[in-house]
């Protein structure tokens, strides 16, 4: 037993660090730091910069630019990332739409998406929930109508993470509505958003900013050949997109960044004739997050120790549904810790979250405390979505516990 | 990184736990153990001798295995699961890891062979958790020191062949340096001592010193500097008890999983209730959360650092108190009316999860001690 990296993970992480602090643009390093919203341009400025490393895709098959990485490299990898903190590659291109298109795709669509996805010429969006599927996703409604070459699609997707910016979305639709089980019906088609009939409408999310979408089909003609795989078989490559999610699912970096950065922080703010970082009360529910943050650290290692063990190709492992709980839980109490910080400087609502509502008002306080309520807001999401967190423990009761 | 047991490991926990199993599988022999004068049966005790795991911790040059921490890990864990009463913790683990670093090897052999209990005497009336916290006086006279007070909640204390006493040589009641450790013979005269169970089934003694002779060669260590030997002694011994700990809690929630699922309420098994299935799967979280940070405890038991060393240590028994608690109380919710009752194993994990929260600092000192320090644990 022995919890200290190897040498050659040290060397990678050390490569890693040094990677991110030569290319990462220094602007799109302070949105992140501050709590402000990256736009296109720092996703895609750096996804390049990735990919240009080799970086962009190193889950893929080698052939497709994969990098036949360990998956403690992997998550050493996002890890830095996240502590950096740098934005993670588009995970809607290189974590969903790519493994599926790679592994289930025609040699047609990997010659023709795979490159540009993992530079991020290609963004994509994720066509999954719908305002009546979102737990039970296979009860989706949306249809795709088989007529000569084409498929006519109608329907509603939501919750569609920035389809403001994509290019072209990849849709779960009902082929076959008589199909015995409603899992059975469901194709996985690829859709450019460009096509008439598509209408992207936002929604905007209780912290102001507006991330996620409605996105509207009206009889939508797509290319027979954009079905990936076998028409009725999208429930089984939808089920290996989400395992392919799991990596990393427990943001543990993202944790300790916040957690340094409230520390940071704690010693600028006051708290009577101290610093707010000297009051034994701050301190200890402080620590108290950073001994659960440990704990979840190790047992993220443990399940990458499993991982690697089972081999690449392995069957998802239930326990990652512990990390998503307890990473979750610690992603949001972190976001709390920030506002206990910033105290009556939560308050003032700062536009500035969404460029177009920016006005030429100075802003109100410390400049770092304009994000603290919006991002505690924001991260109630994060219990809810991969799958909520009473999923995971249904996932839990019946494939570990055995119920 | 490597979460692995070497063989050698794999061949002592299946060993460790064949060897429980065959002690305590029935849980009907444990209430019978607990019937001998000591709470514990010494044909058990020596059947531990003869196994080899008395003198696990110790070097080969001291006759021992050459165990270190993860060992210990093993065997704990063992004894965690089978709710075992004897004080393996106590003599071998904590008064094992004092007489090591303490270069007291004298009577490691009596340890190994099963012929003496050695148990801590520290904690005083006042003293709570605070290990500097040390009143009972050593008076130096010619060759002996001359002991004075009371020693209280002494681990395995009522077996004890000898006592490892913490007396304060000089200085003031906290000061961390002039406290002295001092291997005392339990026969010395003005010894006397009443053992009593613990909450948890175990045992426990009071133990006064009145006018006891100590020669001056049975200093542990050197004289006033007790202390740093003492703290990483009971580093170990919180590392001992996180993975005793996680022993029972894991046995705790497959005991209660596997109830649900043949509890029949309503026509049904009332496992198949979503409610109770949730807050199974929170209790195997906090399990696994606490697994996690016994790992991290054995691991960091060694560090040369002891501020790191100790940091690591409260950290993990921190989550292990936490985690104890909830899957304890709810596992006793659980299961009902029997979860509460004293003829089943449910309750005495309960009660043993519960008791190992106060032992060595509860969760409340070793978070306030982490926050005075500073730590940055996550880093």
């Amino acid at each position: 037993m022995d919890l200290n990296l190897s040498a050659e993970e040290m060397a990678f992480r050390d490569e890693v660090r040094a990677f991110i602090a030569a290319e990462l643009s220094p602007e799109t390093r302070e949105k992140l730091v501050l709590g402000r919203e990256i736009g296109k341009h720092d996703f895609v400025e750096w996804q390049r910069k990735l990919n240009a490393k080799g970086w962009a895709v190193p889950n893929w098959p080698v052939e497709w630019g994969g990098q036949n990485w360990e998956p403690m490299q992997e998550y050493i990898f996002l890890d830095e990332l996240q502590q950096a903190p740098a934005p993670s590659p588009l995970q809607f291109n290189c974590s969903m739409v790519g493994p599926v298109i790679a592994t289930f795709g025609s040699e047609e669509q990997k010659k023709k998406f795979l490159a540009p996805t993992a530079n991020l010429d290609i963004w994509w969006c994720q066509g999954f929930s719908e305002p009546g599927a979102g737990s039970d996703l296979a009860g989706l409604k949306t249809t795709a109508r088989r007529e000569g070459d084409f498929y006519i699609i109608n329907g509603q997707k939501t919750w569609t993470t920035l389809a403001q910016y994509a290019d072209w979305i990849f849709v779960l639709a009902r082929t076959n509505p008589q199909a015995e089980k409603k899992q059975q019906g469901i194709s996985f088609i690829l859709v450019d958003m460009k096509t008439p009939g598509v209408t992207v409408r936002p929604i905007q999310l209780i912290d102001g900013g507006r991330e996620v979408n409605e996105v509207w089909f009206d009889e939508v003609k797509v290319p027979a050949e954009n079905l990936v795989g076998q028409e009725n078989r999208g429930w089984d490559y939808a089920k290996y997109l989400l395992t392919n999610e799991r990596m990393g699912i427990a943001r543990i970096g993202v944790s300790k960044q916040r957690i340094r950065r409230i520390k940071e922080l704690a010693k600028i703010e006051r708290y009577g004739d101290t610093q707010l970082l000297d009051q034994p009360w701050f301190r200890e529910k402080l620590v108290s997050v950073e001994i659960e943050l440990k704990a979840l650290e190790i047992t993220q290692l443990r399940v990458l120790a499993e991982a690697r063990k089972r081999g690449k190709h392995g069957e998802a492992d239930p326990n990652s549904s512990i990390l998503k709980i307890k990473g979750s839980e610690l992603q949001q109490v972190t976001t709390e810790l920030m506002m206990d910080v910033m105290g009556p400087y939560v308050l003032p609502f700062a536009a500035s979250m969404d460029d177009e509502d920016r006005t030429n008002e100075p802003p109100i306080g410390p400049d770092y405390a304009a994000s603290a309520g919006p991002t505690y807001f924001n991260s109630r999401k994060i219990s809810i979505y991969g799958g909520s967190n009473e999923i995971q423990r249904n996932i839990i009761a019946k494939a570990i516990l055995g119920f | 990184m490597d979460f692995d047991f070497s063989d050698d490991q794999k061949l002592l926990k299946e060993s460790v736990g064949k060897l429980m199993a065959s002690r305590y599988g029935d849980f009907e022999k444990r209430k019978g153990y607990q019937m001998h004068p000591n709470g514990f049966d010494p044909a058990v005790w020596a059947e531990y001798a003869e196994a080899g795991i008395l003198s696990l911790p110790f070097s080969e040059e001291q006759g021992g295995f050459g165990g270190g921490p993860v060992e210990t890990m093993i065997v704990m864990e063992e004894m965690g699961t089978a709710l075992a009463v004897e004080p393996y913790l106590a003599c071998v683990v904590l008064s094992g890891a004092i007489l090591k670093y303490g270069k007291a090897e004298q009577i490691i052999p009596e340890i190994a062979s099963g012929e003496a209990i050695v148990a801590l005497a520290n904690i005083e009336r006042s003293s709570r958790y605070d290990l500097n916290d040390v009143s009972l006086a050593a008076r130096r006279d010619g060759d002996d020191y001359v002991l004075e007070g009371e020693k209280s909640v002494v681990l395995g204390g009522g077996a004890a062949g000898y006592f490892i006493v913490a007396a304060r040589t000089a200085g003031a009641r906290r000061d961390a340096d002039g406290i002295t450790l001092l291997l005392v013979d339990a026969k010395s005269p003005g010894i006397s001592r009443r053992g009593y169970p613990t909450q948890d089934g175990q045992h426990a003694a009071e133990v006064s010193f009145g006018s006891v002779r100590v020669p001056v060669a049975n200093v542990i260590g050197e004289a006033g500097k007790g202390l740093p030997i003492l703290a990483r002694a009971v580093d170990e011994a919180i590392a001992g008890l996180c993975a005793e700990a996680v022993g029972a809690m894991d046995a705790l929630v497959k005991m209660t999983v596997e109830y649900l699922k043949t509890r029949k309420q309503f026509g049904v098994a009332i496992g198949s209730f979503q409610a109770l299935q949730h807050r199974s799967v929170d209790m195997l979280v906090m399990l696994e959360q606490a697994r996690s940070m016994a790992i991290y405890a054995a691991l960091s038991v060694d560090d040369a650092d002891p501020v790191a060393r100790g940091n690591a240590i409260s950290a993990a028994k921190v989550q292990i108190g936490r985690s104890a608690k909830f899957i304890g109380q709810q596992s006793v919710q659980l299961h009902g009316g029997i979860g509460v009752t004293m003829e089943y194993k449910a309750g005495h994990y309960f009660k043993r999860l519960t008791m190992i929260e106060q032992m060595f600092g509860d969760s409340d000192y070793h978070l306030r001690k982490l926050a005075a320090s500073g730590a940055a644990i996550a880093a």
